[in-house]
């Protein structure tokens, strides 16, 4: 009896120690929620904040861009991500847009395609159908295969709002991941798709677009045509909890810069 | 009615036995209930959130309109396309999928020996269990590059792919159901054909599927509902682009368009969205309304 009672005794201080140490950190909670492509960076910010500050949580909800903005408008995140600038009516309903980074598209083809070089005028013909055979810009005789990412992706709003094939790309694939986009284009000898700067374009060949390659210095320089922001969408008039608050000071601070570089994004030149 | 007269009346109180059972009785019954409900909440939950974008987009223009652009700046949403992506869809997985699956249930039935048998019926087992995202990766990484060279089409995610995939993925159900059905037939029937001089393949399709004929019509449309209700799998292997069906170019399915813009989708696209789940949902009830008549049927024989 009195052993059983010594266990229960050790087991519920053990337990206090543990609360009791929980309790004596401040602990927060940061949810972030929103675009996917922003996944690789905010997981690496998030991680390395954590690390520094004890008792600080981070959360990222991958749901994909509009609807981390609608989240964050509706207060159910702390910060909004979005892989594309806002757009007017977003920013009117009362939320503000601060860049944290910039994101390069690649235009990838498979490695067996001899076309090295794309304008953006051939990119946009290769998307739209006009060109409909890679003969016509150099290549192989072999037919245009576009593989693109579904209605509502950023990655697809970004690439089709910078070339100009706004609702007019003919795609051969709708695919709902970068990875299937990269896979798709790796499997077939005509095809040429895009993909975030950010993802591992190992198995596929990146062409220069009018004669530049995109890197994280010709993002950053404005070269480099393909491009667009992340994102943080917050509230315009509502203050951040001090804890989003620091976290949201870390990432737009010149430390997170190697982290977002490490991540495959390209910081904002300061 | 208070609690005592109540007890008295049940007559508890000198059996406590009997409100031990039926207070099982009701636990059981509002485990019951779980599924009930389940059914409830979603059809109403999609009702709810479907028909509004009908009508904003009008019935008209949303089920037989033919051109899916959703987030364009003119946005235009027509799901005919998908509507007869997951009919033609479905119909040539039937097509390719019953035949084999029909005949493999003959064969495992009646002429198949024991141990080639047990073979077989584990295989169809693992079949029956792997996952559909496996299919489609599979099909994505084999199929479809095959296709291309095949065929010799620019592009191997095409319907065709996707009929194949799903052509397989019915396998299962159908020679499992087919083969229940064709066991069930009495043996009599069999004998008194073998007694009058017909040969034995003469006897099991001339005697025995006719009289398993609507165990293996629930075979098929097992097939159909499995097939219309796939989306993993096909997501993978079809290209998913909104066109109006064709063998060799890459489509979208009812369940497809779902899945596949549901994660970046808002206002009223999100909206179309649930009014295609709805769609799909009548023809899923409508095929589970057929299976219960064909049941029934069956067993009034």
């Amino acid at each position: 009896m009195k052993k059983i009672f010594m266990i229960m005794l050790v087991a519920v201080l053990s337990m206090a120690a543990v609360f009791a140490s929980g309790a004596a950190e401040d602990s927060a909670t940061v949810s972030t929620d929103g675009s996917t492509s922003m996944e690789q960076v905010i997981l690496s910010l998030a991680e390395q904040y954590m690390a520094d500050h004890q008792g600080v949580n981070i959360t990222y909800n991958p749901t994909g861009s509009g609807t981390g903005i609608t989240a964050a408008l509706e207060g159910r995140c702390d910060i909004g991500l979005s892989s594309r600038a806002l757009k007017d009516d977003e920013i009117a309903s009362g939320l503000t847009q601060t860049i944290i980074a910039l994101d390069g598209i690649a235009i990838i083809v498979n490695a067996d395609n001899p076309v090295s070089d794309l304008s953006i005028d051939q990119i946009h013909d290769l998307f739209t159908g006009a060109i409909t055979n890679w003969s016509e810009v150099g290549g192989n005789d072999a037919p245009v295969v576009a593989i693109g990412r579904e209605a509502g992706s950023g990655t697809r709003d970004g690439f089709e709002s910078i070339t100009g094939t706004e609702d007019a790309c003919t795609y051969s694939q709708e695919l709902t991941s970068t990875g299937a986009v990269i896979t798709a284009v790796s499997q077939n000898p005509g095809a040429i798709g895009y993909a975030s700067l950010a993802s591992n374009l190992e198995s596929v060949k990146t062409v220069t677009v009018e004669g530049v390659a995109p890197s994280e210095a010709t993002v950053q320089s404005g070269e480099y045509k393909i491009q667009r922001p992340f994102v943080f969408a917050t509230l315009t008039n509502t203050p951040l909890s001090d804890a989003a608050q620091a976290f949201f000071d870390y990432c737009t601070s010149a430390d997170a810069d190697a982290i977002i570089a490490g991540a495959g994004a390209v910081p904002v030149a300061q | 009615m208070n609690l005592r007269t109540f007890i008295d009346q049940k007559g508890y109180g000198n059996n406590p036995r009997r409100l031990m059972e039926d207070l099982i009785h009701l636990v059981f019954l509002a485990l019951g209930l779980v599924a009930v409900g389940s059914v409830l909440v979603i059809t109403i939950y999609l009702v709810v959130s479907g028909l509004p974008a009908i009508f904003k987009i009008g019935p008209v223009e949303f089920l037989f309109g033919t051109r899916w652009a959703s987030t364009a700046s003119e946005p235009e949403f027509g799901i005919l396309p998908f509507i007869l992506t997951s009919i033609y869809g479905t119909a040539g997985a039937i097509i390719i999928g019953v035949p084999i699956g029909f005949f493999a249930a003959v064969f495992l039935a009646k002429m198949a020996p024991r141990r080639v048998r047990e073979v077989m019926e584990l295989c169809i087992g693992v079949l029956a269990g792997i996952p559909s995202v496996v299919y489609g990766l599979v099909g994505m990484t084999i199929l479809v590059p095959g296709i291309r060279v095949v065929f010799n089409v620019p592009d191997g995610a095409t319907l065709f792919a996707a009929i194949i995939v799903l052509a397989v993925m019915i396998l299962p159900s159908v020679i499992n159901v087919s083969l229940s059905a064709i066991q069930a037939v009495p043996r009599e029937y069999e004998e008194a054909s073998l007694a009058l001089g017909a040969t034995s393949t003469e006897t099991y399709f001339k005697v025995t599927v006719p009289a398993a004929k609507s165990g293996i019509f629930t075979a098929i449309v097992l097939g159909i509902g499995r097939a219309i209700g796939e989306a993993m799998a096909i997501m993978m292997v079809a290209g998913n682009v909104a066109n109006m069906p064709s063998l060799f170019k890459s489509v979208r399915f009812l369940t497809t368009a779902v899945a596949s813009e549901m994660s970046y989708s808002s206002g009223l696209q999100r909206e179309a969205l649930f009014s295609i789940a709805l769609v799909l949902f009548l023809f899923i009830m409508i095929i589970n309304a057929i299976l219960n008549v064909l049941k029934t049927g069956g067993n009034r024989k």
